[in-house]
């Protein structure tokens, strides 16, 4: 057991840390408005840009794709380093993080070099087209069809929840090449240009007010057989991929986040009476145990899948931990904050709508129910419930 | 970063599961519980005979000078087991005598427990059940060159099978630890029976017990030091054992839920008792966790370690109560038999999540740390 850095992480944490410094921008200080390719999302993409010609962007893909080969422990380093500078996020994380990873991992040699560069540098937007109004923790049943044409697919449907449609350029959709097959047999992975004629789509409110999920509806749109990412009917494997490394990909960056949520919420707990209520002590010290308790889980994950090599289901735990964990973290707030915390106007509005954004967290990327059912499932070997 | 038991560390714990699935069987732990030390000496000299009396005591002392992150690596099988006996007690005792006493002192009680000849305890607590040394009231008064000790402590662990108790007192200029040897003048020990017989606890009256000052541990400030940095040892391998308990118990629950059949089906294929075994699950790694950091943190003499202990015992005491309630619930009527093994682990996680101060008690602990920002 050893909690250290190795003199080698310690140069690369230093080197990034060294680099953000002189680089990252200062915070975006005007609209967040989602809605269009506004200056906030160019803001973004300009972003992303700098940091792709610093080489930090894909760390985790190989040397010959633009990464640099980087390990686990490195990505949660860059987390860590990246939350810890308020950092603006890279706004093609679902290409850098899920949909690249795929491409590399089952797709052809024209796929790679095709598409790789332009997610690493953000002249490509991602989104990904998983879920449909009746196929959600049940994703295998979805039903948005792609139909053979000669040298094309046609495709018809919808997709819901999908984050980034409305300024992405590209889509990795799931969508039904076979419907005599059983669910998991008909699925086939395509790569879908946004741009292409039929593709619609709509921007989804949320409770929070912010609008980052789309519906997306596609009307006989066409697409390129050799845009099937993996093989045709074999969709599944290539999906679960892209939901593996969704899970693996949670963790050192929240903590951070969370870490300064907890150390700003005690910050103004200080300024009132409520420091001496025992109730509150309790409240807040049981907060630093639960975040406590996730950071050393994703280390213990860290070190597991750095020893086997694959992520495993260390993720639907870490999720769990820390979707569970924001929630009644975003309780306590709210009760630590008394009547200030509701309102939009008290520190810029970030306890209410931590509350409200929480709310998502234990059904975005897995509910927790699917979540405990892959645990007593894969990890304690119960028989599978459905 | 290598945030795991190491390869010889995992062969330990191996090597220390086959003992007490072979030494330690649970008819035995149901014999011993039933006795009223529930000290068994051929297991005792079995483990003496392993090293484990002195896993981490010095070599210079006759022990194996392992850290702390190897003790946890035994102490988990040892709550699986959930061995009976003073192990926990004679630890806490040899820490606390390895921290606080002279180069004499040390050897002459640091080698007979290593050795397996000698088993002790400290006795602590008093009427008003304050896990917090500072509230300690039994006098030791000064009379020439001896203490005098005089007054009550309870839920002293072993008391009547330790050969050795360490007496933690109030004198003039603070803390005193007094060394009283067995069937001192004046001592008088009785049975406090409780919820878990497999750890016996004891009310210990001491009445004009004599002490000589040279034979104290230590003075002064330095006492409270010791104390609390020996109470931290004893807390971390406390937690330890928790964690064996909820693998016990999270594996037996599972097993169950995957033989008994209800509907014509194992009740491990519904949901609502799969998701109590998965939360099983998730807290017992949590607490693993938790427990890892403080044994790391604690051996490294890392300056977070009082923390980290205070998060490891909150963890696991909230835990291992929680996995026994929903390793009860899976079980259904059988768990809440007197003839199911589960009952001992139940009661074994209850009387372990009060020791040392229990969740309540470590969360306060850590406000004043995080919350107040007291470094002490």
């Amino acid at each position: 057991m050893d909690l250290n850095l190795t003199p080698e992480q310690r140069q690369f944490r230093d080197e990034l840390r060294a680099w953000l410094q002189s680089n990252a921008p200062s915070p975006w200080s005007g609209s967040k408005a989602e809605e269009e390719k506004g200056p906030y999302f160019e803001y973004l993409r300009n972003w992303q840009r700098e940091v792709s010609e610093g080489g930090w962007a894909a760390i985790s893909w190989p040397k010959e794709y633009g990464g640099r080969d980087a390990k686990l422990i490195e990505m949660a380093i860059l987390q860590e380093e990246w939350a810890r500078a308020e950092a603006p996020p890279l706004i093609n994380s679902l290409g850098l993080y899920l949909i690249g990873p795929t491409i590399i991992a089952v797709g052809t040699e024209e796929q790679k070099a095709r598409f790789l560069p332009k997610i690493v540098s953000a002249e490509e937007i991602w989104c990904q087209g998983f879920s449909e109004p009746n196929a959600g923790s049940d994703v295998a049943s979805l039903a948005t069809k792609a139909t053979l044409d000669g040298d094309h697919f046609v495709v018809n449907g919808q997709k819901i929840w999908t984050s980034l449609a409305h300024v992405a350029d590209w889509c990795l959709l799931l969508t039904r090449t076979d419907s005599n097959a059983p669910k998991h047999k008909g699925i086939t992975a395509l790569l879908v240009d946004m741009h292409s004629p039929g593709v619609a789509v709509r921007p989804l409110k949320q409770m929070t007010g912010d609008a980052s999920f789309n519906e997306v509806f596609f009307d006989n749109v066409r697409v390129p057989v050799a845009n099937a990412l993996g093989e045709v009917n074999k969709g599944w494997q290539t999906a679960i991929t892209t939901l593996m490394n969704e899970r693996a990909n949670l963790g050192a960056g929240t903590y951070v986040i969370f870490k300064r949520n907890l150390d700003e919420l005690i910050e103004r707990v200080r300024q009132t009476k409520r420091v001496q209520n025992p109730l509150f002590r309790q409240k807040l010290a049981q907060a630093y145990v639960e975040l406590e308790v996730f950071r050393l889980t994703n280390m213990r994950s860290l070190t597991r899948i750095s020893q086997t090599g694959v992520p495993g289901p260390e993720g639907s735990i870490l999720k769990l931990q820390w979707s569970e964990f924001n929630q009644r973290f975003a309780q306590t707030a709210m009760e630590a904050l008394g009547p200030h915390a509701q309102s939009w106007g008290f520190d810029g509005g970030r306890w209410v709508f931590n509350y409200l954004r929480a709310r998502a967290n234990t059904i975005e990327a897995g509910t927790s129910e699917i979540l405990r059912n892959i645990v007593a499932e894969r990890v304690l070997g119960l028989p599978k419930s459905y | 970063m290598d945030f795991d038991l190491n390869k010889a560390q995992k062969l330990l714990q191996q090597s220390a599961r086959d003992f007490f699935a072979r030494e330690c069987k649970p008819e035995r732990v149901r014999e011993l519980m039933a006795t009223d030390t529930a000290y068994d000496d051929g297991l005792w000299r079995a483990m003496a005979d392993q090293g484990w009396t002195g896993l981490i005591i010095p070599e210079e002392f006759g022990g194996l000078g392992l850290s702390l992150v190897d003790l946890i690596a035994v102490g988990e099988e040892m709550g699986r087991a959930c061995l009976p006996g003073p192990f926990l007690s004679t630890l806490w005792a040899a820490a606390l005598i390895d921290r606080a006493g002279g180069e004499g002192q040390r050897k002459l009680y640091l080698e007979p427990i290593a050795a397996g000849d000698m088993k002790a305890t400290v006795a602590l607590l008093e009427a008003d059940a304050d896990w917090n040394p500072e509230s300690v009231q039994l006098r030791a008064e000064k009379e020439g060159k001896d203490f005098r000790l005089r007054g009550r402590k309870e839920f002293v662990t072993d008391a009547e099978v330790a050969d050795l108790i360490i007496c933690v007192a109030r004198g003039n200029d603070g803390l005193v630890l007094a060394p009283v040897v067995k069937g001192a003048k004046g001592m008088k020990i009785d049975a406090t029976p409780g919820v878990d017989a497999s750890r016996k606890l004891y009310s210990v009256e001491f009445d004009d017990v004599v002490a000589p000052e040279a034979d104290a541990l230590a003075f002064n400030t330095r006492t409270l030091d010791a104390v609390e940095s020996a109470t931290a040892i004893a807390v971390v391998a406390l937690c330890a054992e928790m964690l064996g308990v909820m693998q016990w118990t999270l594996e037996n629950a599972v097993e169950y839920a995957k033989t008994r059949q209800q509907f014509g089906k194992p009740i491990g294929v519904y949901q609502a008792v799969q998701h109590q075994l998965a939360d099983m699950f998730l807290m017992a790694e949590g607490a693993r966790s938790a427990l890892y950091y403080a044994a790391w943190s604690v051996s490294e003499n890392d300056p977070s370690a009082k923390l980290a202990v205070s998060v490891a015992k909150a963890c696991c005491s909230d835990a291992a109560r929680e996995v026994g309630n929903r390793g009860a619930q899976v079980h259904g009527g059988i768990g809440f038999t007197w003839e199911h093994n589960l009952q001992l682990y139940y009661k074994r996680a209850k009387a372990s999540e009060i020791m040392f101060g229990d969740a309540n008690y470590h969360r306060e602990e850590i406000a004043r740390k995080v919350v107040d920002g007291d470094e002490g």
